[in-house]
């Protein structure tokens, strides 16, 4: 008997190291376009895999509880994904990862009540990792949570600040970890667990509420590593390869696109989770309240401009997917490219509220991927470009982050919409972009506003250009 | 498996994770945090392995959620990696373009 079970360890071992390959090379082949579909198969296959080797170990049991809790998932999870529309992905995206951190959570304190009750607390080896998954899933729930709420428009986008709020926070990050280190110091008690996740499901939603809209890139890249190092955490606790594996891949790549986002702003992690980046600069816009003259424009005369360009240039940001305008721009684009006009897009890897989200965009719209070009590939083309379009984004193409040494932007690297012979920029109205700094785009010479709803404008400068 | 054995193979999988996917290019970033929360799922298995073994209504019912968590995770993310990802096109001449 012990020695079928071994044999039976030693064959889940290998169905798990074929699960790992098979993630390692489903991630591999996500990172090229023309592979990604594969590899994404891939990595499923493996998830099945590393589920069926587990199902085999002998002291896992209820399987109608086990096959339950995989009904009500699936039964969940196939509408949402089928249903999402791609505008709305950044929001399903901090779900997914939300409902991630909610199940280390869960299980982490699972492990604690069955531990006291099975003979009190478990080894370090086993109870660190315990408290440091139940911590991070924690906040990893509820700041994903807040991350939707913000994203859905449920919670207003603005950063909002309690007085206070950094004490707060610090307060408690303290009282999780001091519970924690009680924990760990020999204290048997629930009621402690329950506190380090109450306290840490508080911090989760106080670390996200003070961040702004343009900031969500950061925040949901965060929240994704922090979902995958609790993982990995709970696996060390349970002592699961698989958990330990696939959480860490996730948290490397939660951690890789943290970091890229953080760059693309020219901004520190601590910065943007100190808060207020909106809040500060709002109150430097209200300072110079003056007036100042931007020269506004109509469809037709847009039209005749794009029409007679040799070069067009598209810079989309979260305005063009808010007003759903990514099939407009396309039929536009195709509608130019006929007259011989070349269309390139200008990616700004912040731009929208998710990293990659204009590309997603795009790719529902059938825009072909080599047509969207990174900021350091089509910055240098913006010279020779004779029309710069700016569909919906203000902070991404704001001069000020090049010369304005006192701006909150100062130093992050932008799209050079402004270098090409003339900038279009279809703006809903002259409000401040998400956040809250003004941009003297708007106001420079070559540079005319085209005011509406980005989809409408789009459209009516695309009946223009038919009529021509 | 001792702790140390853990901590290993945590720290090789970091680097294979930061090797494998720092070759990410900007486009394919939304795919790929989608099928990381796919993966993420995984968890589902640490409920599949201490259901079993918990006893008492709140300790089964807190892993069946758990459970349902974790499977929302890898079914959705896995789908809706896959929706993303058919809708990236190359052109018709796909050749030239390509990066490497």
């Amino acid at each position: 008997m012990t020695y079928l079970a071994a044999v039976d360890y030693d064959v889940i071992r290998s169905l798990y190291i074929l699960a790992f390959a098979m993630f390692i090379f489903g991630l591999r082949l996500v990172t090229s376009p023309k592979t990604a579909r594969q590899g994404n198969l891939i990595a499923a296959i493996g998830m099945a895999v590393a589920l069926v080797a587990t199902l085999l170990i002998d002291t896992v049991g209820d399987y109608w509880l086990i096959a339950l809790g995989i009904a009500i998932g699936t039964a969940v999870g196939i509408p949402a994904a089928r249903n999402v529309k791609m505008t709305a992905m950044p929001q399903m995206v901090a779900l997914f990862n939300g409902v991630g951190g909610g199940a280390v959570a869960l299980i982490s304190w699972a492990d604690y009540r069955n531990a006291l009750a099975t003979g009190g607390n478990p080894a370090l080896a086993t109870l660190i990792p315990i408290l440091f998954a139940a911590i991070i899933g924690s906040v990893s729930f509820w700041g994903s949570n807040i991350a939707f709420g913000k994203l859905q428009e449920i919670i207003p986008s603005r950063p909002i600040q309690l007085p206070g709020q950094k004490i707060i926070n610090v307060g408690l990050l303290l009282v999780a970890v001091g519970s924690a280190v009680a924990i760990a110091a020999g204290t048997e008690s629930q009621a402690l667990f329950i506190l380090i996740l109450v306290s840490a499901a508080v911090l989760g939603n106080m670390f996200v509420l003070p961040i702004g809209g343009a900031d969500m890139p950061v925040v949901i890249s965060l929240l994704n590593a922090f979902t995958g190092l609790s993982a990995a955490a709970a696996g060390i606790a349970l002592d699961n390869v698989a958990l330990i594996v696939g959480g860490i891949l996730v948290g490397a790549s939660g951690s890789i696109l943290t970091n890229l986002m953080a760059k693309a702003m020219n901004r520190s992690i601590a910065n943007i989770f100190a808060g207020g980046f909106g809040g500060v600069v709002l109150a430097g816009a209200a300072g110079d309240g003056e007036e100042k003259p931007v020269r506004s424009t109509d469809a037709s005369d847009v039209a005749i401009q794009l029409a007679y360009a040799r070069k067009v240039v598209v810079a989309p940001g979260y305005g063009m997917a808010v007003a759903q305008a990514q099939h407009t721009v396309k039929e536009l684009a195709g509608e130019l490219e006929k007259r011989g006009v070349e269309v390139d897009y200008a990616i700004h890897p912040v731009a929208g509220r998710m990293p990659g989200h204009m590309n997603v965009l795009l790719a529902e719209a059938d825009v072909p991927y080599e047509s969207l070009k990174e900021m350091d590939e089509i910055n240098p083309e913006f010279q020779e470009t004779n029309v710069a379009l700016v569909i919906g984004a203000n902070d991404v193409t704001n001069p000020a982050a090049r010369e304005q040494t006192d701006s909150p932007i100062y130093g992050m690297p932008i799209l050079d919409v402004d270098k090409a012979e003339s900038v279009i920029v279809l703006k809903r109205s002259m409000n401040t972009g998400f956040a809250g700094i003004d941009n003297p785009l708007f106001y420079l010479d070559n540079t005319q506003l085209l005011f509406g709803d980005a989809k409408e404008s789009v459209q009516q400068v695309l009946k223009e250009v038919e009529e021509l | 498996m001792d702790l140390l054995t853990e901590i290993t193979i945590l720290i090789l999988g970091a680097f294979v994770g930061f090797e494998v996917i720092s070759k990410i290019p900007n486009t394919l970033h939304t795919p790929l945090m989608s099928a990381t929360n796919a993966i993420h799922g995984i968890v589902l298995l640490g409920g599949v392995l201490l259901i079993g073994t918990v006893d008492g209504f709140l300790n089964k019912l807190i892993l069946v959620i758990a459970i349902a968590f974790g499977t929302i995770n890898v079914v959705g993310g896995f789908l809706v990696t896959d929706r993303m990802l058919e809708m990236f096109k190359a052109r018709r001449r796909p050749r030239e373009a390509e990066e490497k």
